[in-house]
């Protein structure tokens, strides 16, 4: 149903591949593709299935793993690293109980390594799903966090 | 020479950038009027007058990339903006289409007349979800003011321009890449020539371009050319957007005119190191740009002076990395960076960068001897010979750099070592 109705949203021009399977993946909680989305997709802009997976492997905003309804995307390049007295990553490790890489036992946050975020002023930074937090400490950490559990309850 | 030089910047901070009335009110497309009642030849001279060079990196000079445009006689033509800034460092096309969007759309307008293209493309990076929100209101805003569409201002003059997402990839910033990346593929670069603006996007003439130097095309037509390249230095005109991040007091974007020294920059805009720590060294144009030692900051900006590192590193970032960190520290991140993002087409780039990240690893770990010295010397050289775009060839940059300027730490380091050499 939902799939449809983004599929009609879009020209059947191949240009549209990407913001395509952007728009699919950002409705789901799950935040990821299937095979059979992957096939719908390529069924409906006319392409072949090899195609469509090719963009999907190479394009780092993809998966085809389930992940977290928040995803916690945290920058490691020497702008940020340089303003990092913390390391966020240890302390977010920590805070979630996952490795980066995972997602949480209850489906809510996955925590994901990123390149660099252009906010290199604001640094540390890190993105929640398209929103960026910069200027970073273990008390924004928590803040963020239990914003991320309290939307959820809502 | 230590302040700020306000030319594309000059509207920030008087405009709401969300508001097109505000736009107007600080004559906001009055260039575009004004261009589009020139001759095209005239605007061309400008641009040539003026000697602008691409803000996006390279460096290439404008006018030639225009006029090559304007010559084609294929249609459609097209006119692409490169918004796609992920070189760690550089913010600074992002604070631009945050903060005055519609200055980026009279740019690619006037591109668009000069060359006599019809449709433009903004390939913003899919992490700038909020300067994608920002100019896709602008054109929103633009069009229904008849900035764009048919019949612009009631000339014969027609062009729109649409907005594609990237989707978390550096080398879409490669002009070609991005242009595959616009067509719905991988973005894997293809081998040159042609160019873009006779061979681009879906194999129709392009011009692409920078953010932030189409942003610079209505002062040149405010200006005349003659005037602008009185901005600046001999062989760099105009003013340079740095984006100015690391160990630094105040973080941001400045814009000063080329020929500013480094240390007035980091110094008197950046209000220096905080914390009572020294400048190390510091990166220069993100991570594929050279890493220099603080003597070496009385070096002004300019195109010609930063091209004796073998690196195109007109992007404008200055990192600042101060004495509590190690230099093999900072490289083994870049080297992680380039590794992650090579998109695998050639063979030096997929495979140097992960040796590269390797070696570098071993002298991180002292685990290092001379012979992964001389590997490291010759890797860096091959890639940056042979690789098949800018990725693979300034990927080494920050190796190159710090073999030469940080020589005694890499044989500190060996020394330090202590590994029995197999004979």
């Amino acid at each position: 149903m939902e799939l449809k109705r983004i599929l009609e949203k879009y020209p059947k021009r191949q240009d549209c591949l990407i913001d395509v399977l952007l728009d699919v993946q950002n409705t789901k909680s799950t935040r990821h593709l299937t095979e059979v989305e992957l096939a719908r997709v390529s069924e409906h802009l006319g392409l072949p299935e090899s195609h469509v997976f090719s963009v999907v492997s190479f394009y780092s905003f993809f998966s085809m793993t389930p992940r977290g309804k928040h995803i916690l995307q945290v920058c490691r390049d020497v702008p940020c690293y340089l303003n990092d007295t913390f390391n966020v990553h240890e302390t977010l490790e920590s805070m979630l109980g996952i490795k980066t890489g995972d997602t949480t036992e209850d489906g809510l946050f996955t925590l994901e390594y990123s390149s660099c975020l252009g906010c290199c002023d604001q640094a540390p930074v890190m993105r929640v799903n398209d929103t960026v937090y910069g200027n970073l400490t273990p008390d924004k950490l928590r803040a963020i966090i239990s914003e991320c559990r309290s939307d959820d309850d809502a | 020479m230590m302040r700020e030089h306000k030319l594309i910047t000059a509207r920030i901070g008087k405009i709401n950038p969300e508001s097109i009335d505000d736009y107007l009110k600080h004559d906001g497309y009055t260039m575009l009027e004004k261009a589009l009642s020139m001759r095209r030849i005239e605007i061309h001279d400008h641009f040539e007058a003026s000697r602008l060079r691409g803000r996006g990196g390279a460096g290439f000079p404008v006018a030639v990339k225009l006029m090559a445009l304007a010559k084609e006689s294929r249609t459609p033509k097209y006119v692409v903006c490169n918004a796609d800034e992920g070189e760690p460092g550089n913010f600074k096309d992002r604070y631009l289409m945050e903060n005055n969007p519609h200055q980026i759309i009279e740019g690619m307008l006037i591109a668009a007349y000069a060359t006599v293209a019809t449709e433009g493309y903004i390939y913003i990076r899919g992490e700038y979800a909020n300067a994608m929100r920002i100019m896709q209101k602008a054109l929103d805003d633009a069009r229904e003011r008849g900035f764009l569409g048919k019949n612009i201002l009631n000339k014969r003059f027609s062009f729109d321009i649409e907005i594609r997402s990237g989707a978390g990839s550096y080398v879409c910033g490669e002009e070609f890449a991005l242009l595959e990346s616009i067509e719905g593929k991988a973005g894997r670069t293809r081998v040159k020539p042609p160019f873009p603006t006779s061979v681009g996007l879906f194999g129709q003439p392009t011009l692409i371009n920078n953010v932030e130097t189409l942003a610079t095309f209505p002062s040149i037509i405010d200006m005349g050319g003659k005037a602008y390249a009185e901005i600046g230095t001999e062989t760099s005109t105009g003013t340079k957007l740095i984006s100015l991040s690391g160990n630094i007091k105040h973080k941001g974007v400045f814009e000063v005119p080329f020929g500013m020294s480094m240390r007035d920059i980091i110094e008197k805009l950046g209000g220096g190191v905080p914390g009572g720590h020294k400048i190390k060294m510091i990166q220069l144009g993100g991570a594929c740009g050279p890493i220099i030692p603080e003597y070496m900051l009385d070096m002004v900006i300019d195109f010609e002076r930063f091209e004796e590192f073998e690196s195109k590193t007109g992007a404008g970032a200055i990192i600042v990395i101060d004495d509590r960190f190690d230099v093999f520290d900072i490289l083994r991140r870049i080297s992680a960076f380039f590794e992650h993002e090579s998109c695998g087409k050639c063979t030096p780039c997929r495979e140097g960068n992960l040796h590269m990240l390797k070696t570098v690893e071993k002298f991180v770990n002292y685990n290092a001897t001379d012979k992964d010295l001389n590997a490291l010397e010759s890797l860096a050289r091959v890639m940056h010979q042979t690789s098949l775009c800018g990725l693979g060839q300034t990927a080494p940059t920050a190796v190159i750099s710090t073999l030469h300027y940080f020589r005694f730490a890499y044989l500190n380091r060996i020394e330090e070592s202590n590994i029995e050499e197999a004979v």
